[in-house]
């Protein structure tokens, strides 16, 4: 299934490390994406956790928006943890930041607040299971849309949502914890 | 639910990673390093250059000017404390701030102790210029590290020196037998629990981000490539003759230290960098790196 296939991390800014870690640990390849050629040679990306603002500014400015948009519309599936469901998003709420606009969600970022409500929690994400969510300045999804489906909720807020059998994103961070479930499911998807 | 974990603490520094985290006095500068793609702001009434050059006792900032520059950007935002004042601690945060910087640019507080790091719910980031310094820090709950460097003189030779013992230290305990390590924590005055999970990891179980002294782009991309997470640019930019430019040039250095020929491409033109100060001319009890303990 996933043997062959290579996972792209956008390296930009973030915990990108975290997450090859995590497919290493599934078996899966992986490799760092900072460039357009680089995008090429993968099958899937991962956009990870960290400054929305500092990694959109940098994908602008090395071209790699444009890129990733053209591997989508071509079919690559993509992933996106916090900051990286922030870059998906069509929307988000009170900013007009750069994003992707891919996904059929408007996001609220740091919506549970500072870095002191930062918090850990036990999550139920649908086909998927029981997984520990880590959220830190976590964004969550206020509406979705079209395709979007609603994959799990913490407290009646909407923090993992897949669109189609391309998009996934989470509001939490799976890198961050063992488990390694959403990165096997995530690679079900390539 | 829990807050204030290790986990949630260690984790906003791994989102950090790969970023510019810079020094800021006004929101005007606060929105200029956001506007230039930094992953974090440290709030400060002065920066290390000018603190530097007043003397005298540098304390907590103002809370009114933390406030501002909190609600100027949407990036998390850090300040300093002086090393053991943990009142300057507890302020900051109820004030909500996202990071505690206990900082030997500020003027310690106490002559022998560091604040209990462990007791709050925000997370701290502390200065080390080796391996021991490093560990006895995460031993009192830091959650991220820093080279000390040597603040305010735009001089990377310190960071430098720092980074390179660290990682000298670093490799010699992942090479001892497990029965050697005992009196390697002896040496290096660290915690044994903690030299054994650095000797497993062969690394720091955290974030370690460079400090003190980086002015330009290849100082940056220096650290990177000696295997900083991250920078902290203090007077660097705003001491400088063009910050938004010399901000976006640091910050693209950071993501691609290993690429030459970028590196070349964000480092021309950049105008006037801070001027620098050579360190054999500060004298030793006047180097803010002999502050911590």
């Amino acid at each position: 299934m996933a043997g062959k296939k290579r996972v792209g991390i956008l390296a930009l800014q973030g915990a990108f490390i975290e997450h090859e870690q995590a497919f290493n640990r599934c078996g899966a390849q992986s490799m760092e994406i900072r460039t357009p050629t680089q995008l090429a040679e993968v099958d899937g990306l991962v956009i990870p956790g960290g400054e929305s603002t500092a990694i959109g500014k940098l994908m602008r400015q090395y071209g790699l928006d444009k890129a990733i948009q053209d591997r989508f519309a071509a079919g690559m599936p993509i992933w996106g943890t916090c900051a990286g469901m922030i870059l998906l998003a069509r929307e988000v709420a009170d900013s007009d930041q750069f994003r992707l606009g891919l996904m059929d969600i408007r996001v609220k970022r740091n919506a549970f607040g500072r870095q002191i409500e930062s918090f850990e929690a036990d999550l139920e994400i649908a086909g998927i299971g029981t997984t520990r969510g880590i959220f830190i300045r976590a964004p969550y999804v206020e509406k979705t849309w079209g395709e979007a489906r609603v994959l799990a909720t913490y407290e009646d807020k909407i923090v993992a949502v897949q669109q189609g059998d391309k998009l996934l994103s989470t509001a939490f961070h799976p890198e961050l914890t063992e488990g390694g479930e959403i990165h096997r499911y995530f690679l079900s998807l390539l | 639910m829990e807050q204030g974990t290790y986990k949630v603490k260690s984790g906003l520094a791994q989102m950090l990673k790969g970023g510019v985290i810079m020094d800021v006095t006004t929101p005007e500068q606060a929105k200029i390093a956001e506007e230039a793609g930094a992953c974090a702001v440290m709030a400060l009434e002065r920066v290390p250059a000018d603190i530097r050059a007043a003397g005298g006792i540098a304390r907590m900032a103002d809370p009114s000017v933390i406030l501002r520059i909190m609600d100027a950007v949407s990036i998390p935002v850090m300040a300093k404390c002086r090393i053991g004042h943990f009142v300057e601690a507890q302020i900051l945060e109820s004030l909500g701030i996202d990071y505690i910087d206990e900082s030997e640019v500020l003027t310690p507080a106490d002559d022998k102790y560091h604040v209990d790091k462990k007791k709050f719910k925000v997370p701290f980031v502390c200065g080390a210029r080796n391996l021991g310094e490093a560990l006895r820090r995460i031993g009192e709950g830091a959650a991220m590290i820093r080279t000390k460097g040597e603040p305010g003189t735009g001089n990377v030779i310190e960071a430098v020196r720092h980074i390179r013992q660290v990682n000298d230290e670093i490799r010699w305990v992942s090479n001892l037998p497990e029965e050697e390590l005992m009196t390697a924590a002896k040496d290096l005055q660290a915690p044994y629990e903690l030299v054994m999970e650095t000797a497993r990891l062969k690394r720091l179980s955290v974030v370690n981000f460079a400090a003190g002294g980086i002015a330009t782009p290849a100082d940056a991309a220096m650290m990177m490539q000696l295997g900083c997470d991250g920078i902290f640019v203090g007077s660097g930019i705003f001491k400088s003759g063009d910050p938004m430019k010399r901000a976006r040039a640091i910050v693209a250095a950071t993501t691609y230290y290993n690429d030459p020929a970028t590196l070349a491409e964000v480092s021309k033109d950049l105008g006037e960098a801070m001027v620098g100060i050579d360190i054999s001319t500060i004298r030793p009890e006047e180097r803010m790196q002999e502050r911590g303990w």
